[in-house]
């Protein structure tokens, strides 16, 4: 066999596959490019050709408009493609509509590039399917043993316990607009929620797409004041981008409960700062528990940690006898980006 | 555990006191006997556990989990409950989560080594929240910001009641107060108020409304006096019971062994409590050295030595007194006073006065002595009976102008709730020169309010436009010689203190007006500042 570092490595575009001649998830445009899902630290535009899920492609060109790459090719997951003698499928990560894992064969040597992940149930994308292979690339955003995210429905419960507390408040629910917003809107909708839920502007495009794929948000409206006063919004759930929670946008409201939903509210600290009265730990990255679970059912002969707290994976590696290295790649937002 | 959690959680990220009282009340209502009674006394501190020390926390956990990623997590999160509560390994099969009523049954029985075991079973039981919850628990930090007065407030809510009506009977009650939650659920009658020692609701001044309360009322119909900066208690000694409360009724008189030794007669007296240095009052900041001291410190106290002016008398001997005219209780507190052996306990004199306008003048300028130092005065109608609360009419306080200042603002921090959009807190500062002569903005105090809605869009703007910096919710804000916004600040009184910068701490700062007009060159230096010193 030869070495893995031979056919894939990391480059400051991003990580390349020298025989395929392919990035995936470069950070800057390069003539091709395999996107594992649509979030912008991972899928930028201006790309010669895009591999991509069918679902992901929309999502580019619903963000970057038609033109977002010279071409694309559109790979429906199990499907595989040959470049240059280098087999290329996609996988389900289970992180957001069309998210996949890169699954690369070359020289007899099979990588897999989870992307971004989770292994908990989201109702808005199929699940991650594990993959036997020789390197698993793997993010490691919440790396660290802290990171040990509840149930969501759990967290989706508590959100509703409160607007029923507080029915006088706005509850103001910062959440990415690509995923995370339509992975909450499902789980009220799971949960019995069937008013209306309002949303931000840069939100409605996604919602769109969604529903264009056949998940079901319920009724959604624009959370815009044109006329009526602030109390129109008492006891309303409104969902919008984690920026405009604390920023003049949320004066419109009637005295807004700001809520954040994201795994970085597992840490109390985190939460103070933002000044979030309901932190819920929700997330569509995986857990310190699901990597190290999905690491131990992979079973690589080596993992190479992409990005997010990998000393502790490290570590975590070291202990149990499995081979682990970190590439650093830099260009992935870990902390205040999507995901 | 898990609904205990819940609620340490939400309490601590609530600001809002109607957000937590909603919290609490709540709580109360939907947990069972004797968890909520276990979870009120621990958020009040009626309850605490110092069974668990870090060191044995940290063992524990590094027997499950490598120590370096135990340490990586640590540097991480930064609070050890915290880290432990996120990284304690699942166990699957652990036993049932433990209730609240389990835990604290568990701890008043158990051993030190006992505990260390128990400690261990639970931690596998729970989830991260609930973990949390028990950890804070068991090293006696919850810090959420739940105050006595708070805790009666959300059972008077809970149950629809008076909260003078709960501070009535809470002396007489015992966590996990059960037969408080019978009677508020209108289950049982309310529990007996009759309990030697206990609080009796205080009875509260609105403050004057200048304008218009002195046509209303004549002067003959009220008793003037001084209104003393310590803080207003109730001491009490009754059928062998000693209590020093302060008004919302928590009991101070670990703090002050000294006052409590006066109290000879049997008697519930309303008064001011003070540093006292040979009949003569301290300052407020005197004052301060001796609260919220766990251990008795001789040199302080001596150092310090505290006392009570009375203002009023509640029980005389074994008479109630609280339906006579403060005319009557007068009389009975000069005679009570008068038989007091100890100079600790004295008498807060009558103002006497014809007009409301003799009285103006007395308030703008005291007498020499004490009086200096008062917050202005009382009035108090000659039939007023002794009622709890704060009800309009009976009694008023008309408090001195406060001091004024001029300072430019320096920080400011986003607010919470209504104001959350906003940047609603600042930090303003004074005038003083640098080793190299140069003068430099020092921060002086923190304010956030007494502006109205449209200033606060003002001020907001004005910080959004020239902010300079930025660190997670604050932001500084540009303040030169040439530049920078003029705050009027309002304030009581003015300390000493080694904990600011600038060394001096404002009571009560607000905001009294925006000097759009004023150069920020000319706003007021430190010294200006030092000669207010009280």
């Amino acid at each position: 066999m030869p070495k893995p570092e031979t056919i894939l490595c990391p480059k400051p575009a991003g990580l390349y596959c020298a025989p395929g001649d392919f990035y995936i998830d470069p950070v800057r445009p390069v003539a091709r490019a395999v996107i594992t899902h649509g979030h912008s630290d991972h899928a930028r535009s201006g790309h010669g050709t895009v591999l991509a899920t069918p679902e992901t492609l929309a999502i580019m060109a619903a963000r970057y408009g038609e033109n977002f790459a010279g071409s694309t090719t559109a790979l429906r997951y199990g499907q595989k493609i040959d470049r240059d003698g280098v087999e290329v499928s996609l996988v389900p990560a289970g992180h957001v509509l069309g998210s996949a894992q890169a699954v690369i064969k070359a020289k007899g040597v099979t990588f897999v590039v989870s992307g971004d992940y989770k292994r908990r149930r989201d109702p808005t994308c199929p699940a991650f399917e594990p993959v036997a292979c020789d390197v698993f690339v793997t993010e490691a955003t919440f790396g660290i043993p802290v990171f040990n995210f509840p149930d969501a429905s759990d967290e989706v419960a508590r959100l509703l316990k409160s607007v029923k507390q507080f029915p006088e408040r706005t509850h103001l629910v910062g959440a990415y607009a690509l995923g995370k917003a339509q992975r909450i809107i499902r789980l009220l909708r799971e949960a019995g929620y069937d008013k209306p839920v309002f949303v931000h502007g840069a939100m409605q495009s996604m919602n769109t797409l969604y529903e264009r794929f056949g998940i079901d948000l319920g009724p959604l409206e624009p959370a815009t004041v044109e006329k009526g006063s602030k109390k129109d919004f008492a006891g309303a759930l409104v969902i919008a981008p984690p920026s405009s929670i604390d920023d003049k946008w949320s004066r419109r409201f009637a005295d807004p409960l700001p809520a954040f939903a994201s795994g970085w509210m597992r840490v109390r600290a985190r939460a103070r700062q933002r000044q979030v009265e309901l932190p819920l730990v929700i997330s569509d990255h995986a857990d310190w528990n699901e990597l190290t679970l999905t690491i131990g059912e992979v079973a690589p002969g080596e993992v190479w940690i992409t990005h997010g707290g990998e000393e502790a994976l490290l570590r975590w590696c070291e202990l149990k006898g499995q081979k682990a290295r970190a590439l650093s790649l830099v260009g992935y937002d870990e902390d205040e980006g999507e995901g | 555990m898990k609904a205990f959690a819940h609620l340490l959680d939400r309490l601590a990220f609530t600001p809002q006191r109607n957000g937590k009282l909603v919290l609490v009340r709540d709580f109360l209502r939907e947990q069972p006997d004797p968890d909520r009674g276990w979870a009120l006394a621990s958020l009040t501190g009626a309850l605490s556990f110092d069974a668990a020390k870090p060191a044995f926390i940290r063992k524990a956990v590094e027997a499950r989990l490598d120590p370096q990623l135990f340490a990586l997590s640590y540097d991480y999160v930064g609070d050890l409950a915290e880290t432990v509560s996120l990284v304690w390994p699942v166990k699957p099969g652990a036993n049932r989560e433990p209730e609240m009523g389990e835990v604290v049954d568990a701890l008043r029985g158990a051993t030190r080594s006992e505990v260390q075991k128990l400690l261990e079973g639970w931690l596998d039981a729970l989830d991260a929240d609930g973990r949390w919850a028990l950890l804070k628990l068991l090293t006696g930090g919850l810090r959420v910001g739940v105050s006595a007065r708070l805790a009666k407030q959300a059972c008077a809510d809970m149950g629809g009641v008076e909260v003078s009506e709960i501070e009535e009977i809470w002396h007489g009650l015992e966590p996990p107060y059960e037969d408080l939650f019978a009677w508020l659920e209108k289950r049982s009658e309310k529990p007996s108020a009759d309990h030697p020692g206990r609080f009796r609701p205080v009875m509260l001044a609105q403050a004057i409304d200048e304008e218009k309360d002195f046509a209303n009322y004549a002067a003959e119909d009220y008793a003037a006096e001084w209104k003393w900066d310590g803080i207003r208690v109730q001491a009490v000694n009754e059928r062998g019971q000693r209590r020093l409360f302060s008004r919302t009724g928590d009991d101070i008189g670990a703090s002050f062994p000294d006052v409590l030794e006066a109290l000879s007669q049997e008697g519930v007296i309303d008064g001011e409590l003070l540093v006292m240095k040979k009949g003569q009052v301290s300052s407020f900041g005197d004052l301060q050295q001796r609260l919220n001291r766990k251990k008795i410190d001789l040199a302080l106290m001596a150092k310090y030595p505290a006392g009570i002016r009375a203002y009023d008398i509640l029980l005389d001997g074994a008479r109630d007194m609280r339906g006579l005219s403060f005319k009557e209780r007068r009389a009975a507190l000069e005679k009570f006073v008068a038989r007091e052996k100890a100079d600790r306990i004295d008498l807060s004199p009558l103002q006497p006065f014809k007009s409301w306008d003799e009285l103006a003048k007395l308030r703008a300028h005291p007498p020499k002595g004490d009086p200096e130092i008062s917050e202005g005065l009382m009035l108090k109608r000659w039939d007023s009976t002794y009622e709890a609360g704060r009800p309009k009419g009976p009694w008023f306080k008309w408090k001195r102008d406060p001091h004024l200042i001029d300072a430019v603002l320096m920080y400011a921090q986003r607010g919470h709730g209504k104001r959350s959009g906003f940047y609603s807190d600042y930090t303003f500062g004074v005038w003083r020169e640098d080793a190299n002569g140069d003068r430099q903005l020092t921060p002086v105090g923190k304010a956030y309010f007494g502006f109205t809605d449209e200033e606060l869009k003002q001020i907001d703007k004005f910080v959004r436009d020239n902010t300079i910096e930025r660190f997670g919710p604050v932001r500084s804000v540009k303040a030169n010689k040439d530049f920078g916004l003029v705050l009027e600040v309002a304030f009581e009184g003015l300390q000493r203190s080694t904990r600011h910068k600038s060394g001096v701490a404002m009571r009560f700062p607000r905001i009294s007006r925006i000097r759009w007009d004023k150069p920020a060159r000319e706003a007021d230096e430190l010294f200006t500042l030092e000669k207010m010193l009280d």
